[in-house]
């Protein structure tokens, strides 16, 4: 027996739009799903977490009174664009902990037509007189006044900084990344959008924030994932069917950003995924050259770039040529965002970080039909979520059976 | 002269304007808000430090599409003043990729945003280039 803990079950739904449906229905389609999949029952679960970053609290229970009251402990989690992987975290750790054999993980967002997130003024006074606020005594919005709060905006200053720092990068090499993610995402049924777009077209449409196109952003859409843990021992009391299609999490990590300078000034997204790649492959036991696939974060262009360094990908410094190398497309020697990615599979914040890792199950089960990378047996599902939060999980194939 | 207040207390008017920080006066580590403590080292002792004005840009974005309300485009920036990072944006400049590059040379300049009811003139401030 060991304290290795594997995916029982796992499932996403479809990422799109659900105007007839909340995110409790799309939660809980998730989380039924995922217990069919492995076999089990809300019965069985000994533990629960879910998320919804922007529904506010209770989600959990939301889902519980939808699925199954069984009187467990349940777990609201919020954690940026990181919920989903801190739910799954948070199930993990109640496994390894020893207080329960199985628990269930669940992130659903409803997003389609929210625009752009993260910027905004503050509400307008009755009065006109200048009136310092907050923590640093403002007397007007900042944002737009002292840089950028939009998202957009943000990572792209993530990319530029990169470029700064090591070059090789321009508008163009930005844009043939978003390029890739939608050509993958064509042989992806679940994904948002499926269409597949030219660098002209990319390059062409609506510019938001230099150098991020519309295309170059993470699609918002709805959507919910949900996945089923079991620790070793309960495992091996399954079925031989359950155990062949069981995922090995090799590793499970979760981090926030060490203070760095200028942290605080424009987020820092580098440190944080350097830590969490270096504990995960330590614990894993394994190298970013073994990997078959990898699912990450790019929710903008500019930030699936820095991430080929920051998760060991390429050299440090060698983002760019990484890349122009071919690398990072399905038929590459490092498949990056084979789903489409969240510039073309979507971005529906809390489901993210599970559905990165059904994306890896699937390909690891040998389940992924069209775009089924071959003989995957290692994958890594990353996710980021500003503030900062970054959860990084390397899955195995199972070796049983 | 009528009255002027900052956009932020970091922004110091007068005949110099410049950017202040808290220095940590354990570790060194500087911030532009009031702190409870440090977060790189958790002490609790800060003094007020002043801010270099000529800078370098370490990063850019040309920002076209924003939220209501927020005047498109403008140039938001991350900007090298002497090892202390700053946000802002690049003013006095044409907002176009051909007009700003990573690595360029900036200082500070300040501007008006207007006056209130009272009288009272709020300036803000921003990194224009450095004309060699």
């Amino acid at each position: 027996m060991s304290d290795d803990v594997w995916i029982l079950g796992i499932y996403m739904t479809k990422f799109g739009k659900y105007p007839d449906r909340d995110t409790v229905d799309l939660a809980s389609e998730a989380a039924l799903a995922a217990l069919a999949d492995g076999g089990v029952t809300m019965k069985d679960m000994g533990v629960l977490a879910a998320g919804c970053l922007m529904g506010g609290g209770g989600i959990a229970q939301q889902i519980q009174k939808q699925i199954g009251q069984t009187g467990i402990p349940a777990f609201n989690v919020s954690n940026a664009c990181a919920t989903g992987a801190t739910a799954l975290r948070t199930a993990i750790m109640a496994i390894k902990a020893g207080e329960a054999d199985f628990g269930l993980a669940v992130g659903v967002e409803k997003l389609a037509g929210a625009g752009l997130l993260g910027a905004g003024g503050r509400p307008k006074s009755d009065k006109n007189e200048w009136t310092p606020s907050g923590r640093y005594g403002a007397v007007a919005s900042t944002d737009g006044r002292i840089g950028t709060d939009s998202m957009p905006g943000v990572f792209a200053q993530v990319g530029m900084e990169y470029g700064h720092k090591y070059g090789g990068t321009s508008f163009e090499l930005f844009a043939k990344i978003s390029e890739k993610n939608h050509s993958h995402s064509t042989l992806n049924p679940k994904a948002a959008y499926q269409k597949k777009m030219t660098l002209e077209e990319i390059m062409g449409d609506m510019m938001i924030a230099y150098p991020n196109t519309r295309p170059m952003c993470s699609a918002n859409c709805d959507g919910a994932a949900a996945a089923v843990v079991v620790s070793d021992a309960k495992l091996k009391t399954l079925s031989l069917e359950q155990q062949r299609r069981a995922i090995k999490v090799s590793a499970s990590i979760l981090t926030s950003d060490p203070w760095q300078e200028a942290c605080q000034v424009l987020p820092d997204v580098n440190t944080l995924t350097k830590v969490a790649a270096k504990q995960a492959y330590e614990k894993a036991g394994i190298g970013p050259s073994d990997l078959d696939l990898v699912e990450l974060h790019d929710c903008f262009a500019t930030a699936e770039l820095v991430h080929y360094d920051n998760l060991g990908l390429c050299e440090e410094g060698g983002a760019a040529a990484f890349f122009e190398s071919g690398a990072t497309w399905r038929d590459g020697t490092t498949p990056v965002n084979v789903s489409g990615g969240l510039e073309s599979k979507g971005h529906p914040i809390a489901a993210t970080g599970i559905a990165n890792i059904w994306e890896v199950c699937h390909h690891l089960r040998g389940e992924a039909g069209d775009r089924q990378i071959e003989g995957a047996k290692v994958g890594l599902a990353h996710v980021i979520g500003l503030g900062s939060a970054c959860g990084v999980h390397i899955l195995e194939k199972s070796s049983f059976g | 002269m009528a009255a002027q207040i900052p956009i932020v207390d970091y922004l110091v008017l007068g005949d110099q304007p410049h950017l202040t920080a808290h220095e940590c006066t354990s570790c060194g580590a500087r911030y532009f808000d009031r702190r409870n403590a440090c977060a790189n080292c958790s002490g609790t002792d800060f003094r007020h430090v002043n801010i270099a004005t000529d800078g370098e840009v370490r990063a850019f974005t040309i920002v076209t599409f924003a939220a209501p309300g927020v005047k498109v485009p403008f140039v938001s920036s991350i900007v090298d003043f002497d090892g202390t990072s700053a946000r802002g944006n690049i003013i006095n400049v044409e907002p176009t990729p051909e007009h700003i590059s990573l690595g360029m040379k900036v200082k500070l300049a300040t501007y008006s945003l207007g006056t209130d009811d009272t009288g009272t003139e709020a300036i803000g401030f921003g990194f224009e280039p450095i004309n060699n």
